[in-house]
């Protein structure tokens, strides 16, 4: 056992850091700025991040889900304003399906409350089905009930984006009469492990992500607990808040130690145990972000509670994150039924 | 190099050796912590691991260690708990305080007793009046001629009843700053000049911690630890370690417990309502979690990193544990009103000192805050 990170994965966590620190939104308004948010995309796109997850000729993917993880907690850190997740998630999903590689950029599609993938008959109407982080796909990637078991993959065409949550990703519902087109058309058979194994990798990404919105956070509040004065002093000089960035800080760091497992035991530990693993980090991932992005409000006192203050912007993603294929409380039940208590809603 | 959790050949072998030995030699006392029958055996499971070779792992031979990787004691918690075997005896704090203050004459007369579980050791270092304000303490070290005379009152002395020790932390200097006045010494506590008292804690037991009193006890002058004015860096020391779950081994401990329950509920699943079992997946997930952060702070290790303030954010982590640890406890096993066995209570009251002992709750949030996060100091 060693968990440190080798010196390339430390080089490539480096690398994402200064994209995102260079390119990245640093104030809400800068979310509006399309030059800068086309500049940081065309960036990601020529780092190849968003195809660490494709096949090599063997089946396997580039990287390993480690270094996707990496990719993953910078860019929330930074609020990066550039497809990543809903790419990475379409390309395993075809991955381990055995399907070629997306000729188009492509998401994947869920039900409304994001706990799962949207799964319909081939050739029926999709009906409610949301695609995450679906900034230029033009279709997202869906499932169908298998003759025997297990599922096969087929995709849907996108609508127009909806209400936006997470400001610094697109969600698109898909056209409700859009059939549900099989992929190639042909099946292209998806195992119930291989699906365990897409929803493990599903779980340790979205709590790196986690993770990754949370430390930009702390370090937002930290910042401004420094410079703010009242009563003659920086509020971060007076313990009460002192109090509340410390705990905020130490949810991190417990965070950040299981994501790194989840993300290392999707490539590593059989499929069930992978799962698990996700679970138990995103079940206290889920949790302490809230917590955390609710706390970087809290330091900054009223402004926090303007448009105009980054707070909200990390709290958002948060929620987007935190809600994909499952909450703290879905993977709770999910921890629980590892431990052979309970029936878990959506086990796979 | 690249993040593995898994196994090395060497690991695995090590394992495999240890599950097998533990098959035999698990001494089977109840639930850590909360009976005074377990501290009762706790000297004999101490021995019985380092005679075996389990125990100070990572330690150097000299003192009888075995000089292997720190993660190796990741190993030795995973494997107690699965087979429900007590935790490692909670010592590294004190064997890194005395390994990094001591001279070798004190490194080698001490350390190895320490090690092997036949010398029995306390620690005097809180007083009535100096529990977070630790400087303030007020025992004093007097010299007179080859030995120095103890005067003092300690208390929250963890082990006094059994000790053949104490680490005492006494002023030998009024004339400087507190922190700089303060001294360390090995203490014999098999002589007149002192009284020890045991404490009944709010679970009930009685034997593991104690207040003590000195009133001329005696110790020569080269049983000082580091040199005189070093008793505040060698607290700081030990402190630090103290609030390492790494260094402790609680996980061991919690994820036993935490087994314990899973089959309570598994054996009558309709007992339990839906908010208790939730308690229990936070217990889960947290113990988790730590054993999850001590792999990752002993990898650290690996590099010859030693934690400083760090050791506050791991000391919360594992309170935060700990103590939905006992919830889970106290929702599963119940407060057992009018019941003789009184386990799950206990467990669950004892949980509520971890955010005391080694450094409040609230000194740690201090230390991140200023030394960690550099907030400015008030």
């Amino acid at each position: 056992m060693d968990v440190r990170l080798s010196p390339e994965q430390q080089a490539l966590r480096d690398s994402a850091a200064q994209v995102v620190d260079r390119l990245g939104p640093h104030a809400v308004g800068e979310l509006d700025d399309a030059e800068r948010a086309a500049k940081l995309d065309a960036a990601v796109d020529a780092s190849g991040w968003r195809e660490l997850r494709t096949a090599t000729d063997d089946g396997t993917p580039w990287s390993s889900a480690v270094e996707a993880a990496l990719v993953a907690e910078e860019l929330s850190r930074g609020l990066a304003d550039a497809p990543y997740l809903g790419p990475t998630l379409a390309a395993e999903l075809r991955r381990l399906a055995g399907a070629p590689s997306a000729a188009a950029p492509e998401t994947i599609g869920l039900a409304p409350d994001l706990s799962d993938l949207t799964c319909r008959p081939a050739g029926s109407p999709v009906g409610s089905s949301l695609a995450i982080d679906a900034r230029h796909a033009t279709s997202a990637l869906v499932l169908v009930p298998a003759v025997g078991g297990g599922h096969t993959v087929a995709r849907v065409t996108l609508a127009d984006p909806g209400g936006q949550v997470d400001l610094t990703r697109t969600t698109v519902a898909a056209d409700p009469a859009a059939a549900v087109v099989p992929l190639d058309g042909a099946d292209i058979f998806l195992s119930p492990r291989a699906e365990t194994r897409w929803t493990a990798l599903g779980l340790a990404l979205t709590s790196a992500e986690l993770v990754g919105t949370m430390r930009g956070a702390v370090q937002l509040a930290t910042d401004y607990a420094k410079e703010r004065r009242q009563y003659g002093r920086p509020i971060g000089s007076f313990q009460a808040v002192q109090h509340l960035l410390a705990d905020a800080l130490v949810a991190v760091e417990g965070a950040s130690s299981v994501a790194l497992h989840a993300a290392w035991a999707v490539d590593a530990l059989p499929a069930d145990e992978a799962l698990a693993a996700g679970a138990v980090a995103k079940a206290y991932a889920a949790r302490a972000a809230r917590s955390v992005c609710e706390t970087a409000i809290q330091v900054h006192g009223g402004i926090g509670n303007t448009w105009e203050c980054l707070a909200h912007v990390h709290l958002r993603r948060a929620l987007l994150s935190g809600d994909l294929l499952g909450d703290a409380g879905v993977n709770l039940d999910r921890v629980l039924a590892h431990h052979g208590i309970g029936d878990a809603r959506g086990v796979r | 190099m690249r993040v593995e959790f898994g196994d090395s050949p060497e690991e695995a072998a090590f394992r495999t050796e240890l599950r097998a030995w533990l098959v035999d030699n698990n001494p089977g006392l109840p639930a850590s912590s909360t009976s005074d029958e377990y501290w009762a055996g706790q000297a004999a499971w101490h021995q019985a691991l380092y005679d075996a070779g389990f125990f100070g792992l990572s330690w150097p031979t000299d003192i009888g260690g075995r000089a292997l990787p720190s993660v190796y004691d990741v190993i030795l918690d995973d494997e107690l708990a699965a087979a429900g075997a007590p935790p490692r005896p909670s010592l590294g704090y004190l064997v890194q305080g005395i390994l990094e203050h001591g001279n070798a004459d004190v490194r080698s007369r001490f350390l190895p007793g320490i090690v092997n579980g036949r010398d029995r050791w306390c620690q005097g270092f809180s007083e009535p009046d100096a529990g977070s304000d630790l400087a303030a303490l007020r025992t004093r070290a007097e010299r007179d001629g080859d030995d120095y005379v103890i005067t003092g009152h300690k208390v929250w002395t963890s082990y006094s009843d059994v000790a053949d020790w104490c680490l005492v932390l006494a002023r030998t200097d009024h004339d400087v700053p507190k922190h700089k006045g303060i001294s360390a010494f090995r203490v014999s506590m098999r002589q007149p000049g002192i009284e020890q008292r045991p404490l009944k804690m709010i679970n009930g037991i009685t034997s593991e911690f104690g207040e003590v009193t000195f009133d001329g006890a005696r110790v020569p002058a080269s049983d000082m630890i580091g040199a005189p004015g070093e008793g505040w860096r060698l607290a700081m020391t030990v402190v630090s370690h103290e609030r390492e779950p790494g260094e402790l081994g609680y996980v061991g401990r919690y994820r036993k417990i935490v087994k314990e329950l899973g089959g309570l509920v598994r054996e009558h699943p309709d007992r339990y309502s839906s908010e208790q079992v939730r308690d229990l997946g936070w217990a889960i997930v947290g113990s988790e979690m730590l054993r999850l952060h001590v792999c990752r702070r002993l990898s650290d290790r690996l590099d010859g990193v030693v934690h400083g303030p760090d050791g506050s954010i791991d000391k919360l982590l594992m309170t935060e544990v700990e103590q939905a640890v006992g919830h889970a406890s106290l929702a599963i096993g119940g407060a057992a009103h009018g019941a003789h066995d009184d386990t799950w209570l206990r467990v669950y009251l004892y949980s509520r000192a971890q955010s005391v002992m080694g450094g409040t709750s609230q000194v740690q949030r201090n230390l991140i805050a200023t030394r960690i996060l550099e907030l400015p100091t008030s």
